[in-house]
This record gives structure tokens, sequence and C-alpha cells, in this order.
């Protein structure tokens, strides 16, 4: 047998539990690291398309279709059924102390502020950003990604500059959407199955969202739909060989995109509180 | 042409003249100005060596077959050719430019001038034939709409494909037809250098015979230089004029070259390396050894 056959041969001294653990955690914190320095080189390299030279209009259009006419429905029907979850799980406790009439603006002020804008993302993460990571990804395993750049085309200005307009132009309105199908949804529950009075129940509602909130929770949805698409893409481009690398991508895109939705929530949710303090010392009246 | 190939027991690495015709094409070659020279190139991904000090040279004109088997490193070495891949160390050079030297633009252009068919041909999923085969030519070119139709259909006839074959999606046809959608495709831009990637792996003989014509076809239309990754050897024999051998470096010596076998295809059969004359028989050999110690990569 060769030198190279007899050297796999050679025997290894055996790791402790401790150096094993300390591999273990080292390798996951330097994986961590790297995939965030990776994330950032690949926005920036997003970043420089989308101010130097945008895609043609064809590729733009195909994404914004399936980013914002696709997901309306889902969106819109979600953003419905929440409206009335909040009316029927509030009731009770504003019926005990005689607010009815007041749900409205809870109702309203939780979806404009909140849920809206988060229900509308984790949507879009699920139906818009899993399949971006499978398309990307299979892509990637087909080398489909490195024929277009073996025929001179930048996959990123191609493929990545698309998804991320269509997900950042097109996530107001689906927070829109959302927003209004919500307070549509809680109206009638409140009014119509509950029996709450119509006239108190609107002008209750007004008084509780302000413009400011309805800013906030759109000014957020940006930050949200950058998220999805940059995590999204960043999967489906570093996908792993194989129907599993595909769908582990896949997976990660929306789990990912989830928890940095949330965390970017908290995040802007505190800086918008700060500068509303900052232009309304006194805050706004509401309830 | 030199064969560079280790030596039976593995532990030195001689050079040894092959042919007569061998040696005219050598001069030819030292004559000639390099199309694309390889300078002590290595791949490392993660902790594996791929490539090590791979030094190559390809001529205008020639069509190199580089033959191997799977895991060798074939597929990296023509990626890092067109700088799909960035080699680890070492220095990729195009007619005299360095890749690694070259601004995005330039890296862009010069990657123009190489058509490249993928092992599966690559072809865009969310595209008809039409659009796949019109795309390089809409990415580099600002031509009207009836030059694209023009072009698109002369090069789809050209790989003997009928006109109704153009509106229908990559899924829709066979494996033999997509490959030569990628060829159409890879030779729309009338590139100097066409790589081909395994181009008739998974194809039953006629159709891999179909492959390996228009292959020779192309090298007599256009003056490309071509090369060709295969492990068919009746691909290596029929359209290569040059053949290198690339063996897995995680099954060499530490001073062996990973080149084992550069010469004329007429001179394989009686290498001087065993390995060489193994890959070119299909022998499994000390591989069956291997394999019940669990060793076989």
């Amino acid at each position: 047998m060769s030198d190279s056959a007899n050297s796999l041969y050679s025997t290894q001294k055996p790791e402790s539990a401790f150096v094993r653990w300390v591999n273990q955690w080292g390798s996951a914190v330097v994986d961590g690291i790297t995939t965030i320095g990776d994330m950032t080189l690949f926005s920036w390299q997003m970043l420089k398309w989308l101010f130097t030279r945008l895609p043609c209009r064809g590729t733009v259009l195909v994404n914004f279709y399936q980013v914002g006419a696709l997901s309306l429905p889902v969106v819109a029907l979600t953003g419905t059924f929440i409206g009335m979850v909040l009316a029927v799980q509030s009731y009770a406790q504003f019926h005990a102390i005689g607010l009815d009439s007041r749900l409205g603006a809870v109702i309203n002020s939780t979806l404009v502020k909140e849920l809206g804008p988060v229900l509308a993302a984790t949507m879009l993460a699920g139906r818009v950003g899993g399949a971006m990571a499978a398309v990307l990804g299979t892509m990637r395993v087909t080398e489909q990604i490195d024929a277009l750049t073996a025929m001179g085309a930048d996959p990123i200005h191609y493929l990545v500059v698309p998804r991320f307009l269509a997900c950042i132009l097109l996530i107001p309105s689906l927070t829109i959407m959302a927003d209004f199908m919500g307070i549509v949804g809680g109206y009638f529950y409140s009014v119509i199955i509950l029996g709450i009075d119509h006239a108190a129940y609107l002008n209750h509602s007004r008084d509780g969202v302000t413009g400011f909130d309805l800013f906030s929770g759109i000014f957020k949805s940006v930050f949200f739909g950058s998220t999805i698409a940059i995590v999204s893409c960043y999967r489906g481009f570093n996908c792993e060989p194989g129907a599993e690398g595909v769908g582990k991508a896949a997976t990660t895109a929306f789990v990912y995109s989830f928890v940095l939705i949330l965390a970017v929530d908290l995040f802007l949710t505190i800086v918008m509180n700060s500068i509303y303090y900052t232009i309304y010392p006194n805050g706004s009246s509401f309830l | 042409m030199n064969d560079v190939s280790a030596s039976d027991d593995g532990d030195e690495i001689s050079e040894v003249g092959h042919s007569e015709e061998g040696a005219v094409e050598t001069q030819n070659s030292i004559d000639e100005k390099p199309l694309i020279e390889a300078r002590d190139v290595s791949v490392v991904f993660a902790d594996q060596v791929i490539l090590q000090d791979i030094e190559l040279q390809i001529t205008r004109g020639q069509t190199l077959a580089i033959i191997g088997e799977s895991g060798c490193g074939k597929t990296v070495f023509m990626k890092t050719l067109v700088g799909l891949v960035q080699p680890t160390w070492g220095e990729i050079f195009f007619d005299g430019e360095g890749l690694h030297h070259m601004g995005y633009s330039e890296l862009t252009q010069t990657r123009r001038r190489f058509g490249f068919v993928f092992q599966n041909a690559a072809l865009f999923d969310s595209m008809s034939v039409f659009e796949n085969v019109a795309f390089p030519l809409r990415q580099s070119e600002v031509v009207s709409e009836a030059v694209v139709d023009e072009r698109v259909m002369q090069h789809l006839a050209e790989v003997g494909l009928p006109r109704n074959v153009a509106y229908k999606r990559p899924a829709e046809l066979s494996g033999g037809m997509r490959k030569r959608v990628g060829l159409a495709r890879a030779l729309i831009l009338k590139p100097e250098v066409v790589v081909y990637d395994e181009p008739t792996t998974g194809l039953d003989p006629i159709m891999s015979d179909v492959i390996n014509e228009l292959i020779l076809d192309t090298r007599r239309r256009y003056p490309v230089t071509s090369v060709v990754v295969t492990h068919d050897m009746h691909t290596a024999r029929k359209v290569a004029d040059r053949v290198l051998m690339f063996y897995p470096r995680a099954r060499l010596n530490k001073n062996e070259s990973q080149i084992l076998f550069d010469g004329p295809p007429s001179s394989l059969e009686h290498a001087e390396d065993r390995r060489v004359r193994q890959f070119v028989r299909g022998e499994a050999g000390e591989r069956l050894t291997e394999l019940a110690h669990g060793l076989s990569g």
C-alpha cells in the first residue's frame, strides 16, 4: 500500500470532552462571525448595484408581481382574522369594566403599530422569503448562478436587486392592506357580532390611532422587507448542495427572517417611541 | 509535449518524451504565446486541498481534454480558468493579463470571451430556450430584436435543433437537447475559448457522439480554443489534441505533481505511469483492496 494510503491509517489521540466542547463552541462563534461578515459584504454589493445601475424593467416587474400581487390575498385574509381575534380576546375584559365602545381604539392601535407590519412581514417571509431562498438555492445547485457569472452578468445585480426592490417597495402597501383588513375585521366582529354601538366604536377608533402610529408601522415595514430580501437571497446564494441543501436554505431563510424581524421591530419601536416622546412630550390621547 | 508522469512506485516524478508528434507540438507551443496560463495554482476549500501547484499553458486553437477520476479537481480547475473560483495561491493569465489584476468590468469583458458549457447545461428554468440562448447577447450588446432572433435561430440550427424548440422550457427537453441548447448559448457571442464541463455525461452513446461531433464542428467553424473536462475516454480521444490527467491530491505523495499525464491522446495507452493506464483502461486495481479496508474516497 502506498504512503498516502498508509497515512490514512495513522491513529490520532482521542480528544477530551472539554476540548470537543471548546472546538464546537469555537467553530460556532467563528461561523457566526463569518456569516455576519459575509452577509454585510453581500448587502454592500447589493446596495452598490442599487445606487449605480438598476436592473431592467422586465426583471423588476416579474418580482413585483410575485412579491406584491400574489401576496395580497393572503395578507388581507390574515389581517381580517387577526382583527376579529383581537375583538374576541379583548371583549370580555372591556365589557366587564363597561368600556365596550373603546374596543376599536385598542384593536386599531395594536394593528397599526405592531400586528399589521409584523403580520405582513411574517407572511411575506413565509410566502416569498422561503420561495426566494429555494429558487436561488436551486439556481446555485444547478450552476445557473455560475452560468450568469460566466456570461458576464452579475448574479447580485440580476437576481438580488429586483427582489430587494420588490420587497422594500411593496411591503408598505401590504402593511396598509393588513392594517385596513384588520380594522375591518375588528369592526365587523365588534359591531355586527358583538353588537357594540357603531358610532361610539368608530368615534373611539379614530381617537386611538394617530398619524405617527400609522407612519411608524409603515416605516418599520420597509426595514422588515429589506431584512427578508437580504436574508432570503443570502441563504439561497449560499445554499448547500442537493435537495436537502435547498430545503435547509428555505427553512433557515424563514426562521432567520422571522427572528430578525422581531429583533428589528424591538429596536425600531424603542427608537420610534423616543422620537415620538421627543416630538410630543405629553404623549397622545388614546383610551 | 512531455508526459509528466510519476513512476510506478509513486515516489519520483519523471519527464518522458512521448513521440515525435508530441515533440513537434512542444516546439510550436514554446514559439506561441499561451492564451491561457496557470501559474502555481492551488485551490483549498476549508481544509481540503483540491488543487496544488498546477502549472499549465494552453495555446490558441488547441483542444485540451482534462481527464481524471471524480473529485480530482477537474471542474474546479476549469472554473478557476474563468474566474468562477479564485485560486487560493497562484495566478491565472488570459491573453497575458492576470485575472487577479482585473477590475470588475475588465473581468466581465474577459468572461465574455469564454463560452461555458456546463455539465447539466445550467439553463435558466424561468426562461424559454430562445431567451436562454439570447441571454448572453442581450447582456453584452445593444442589438435589435430582429438580430437577436436571427442569431438565436442560426445557433439553434447549428446544433441541430428545430425552430419549435426555441419556445419550449428547458424542463421539456431531453438531456441531449439541453446540452445542445447549452452549446448554442455558449457559442452565441463567438467566444475565443469554449469550456465544456463533462459534455457527454448522462447521455446515451449516440447522443454522446453527436455532442463530440458538435465539438469538432465548432472547432472547424470557429477559430476556438477548447477545454473539455471529461472522464469519457472516447470523447478525450476523439476531440482533443492534448490530454491532461489530474489525480486527486489526497491520493498523491507530498512531492508528486497532480498532473500525471500531459500529452497527445495517442500516448495515453502507453503512458509511463501505471495510474494513467489504469484510468484509461477503466481498471479498479488497488481500489478494490482499499474498498475492503474502507479507505476509498
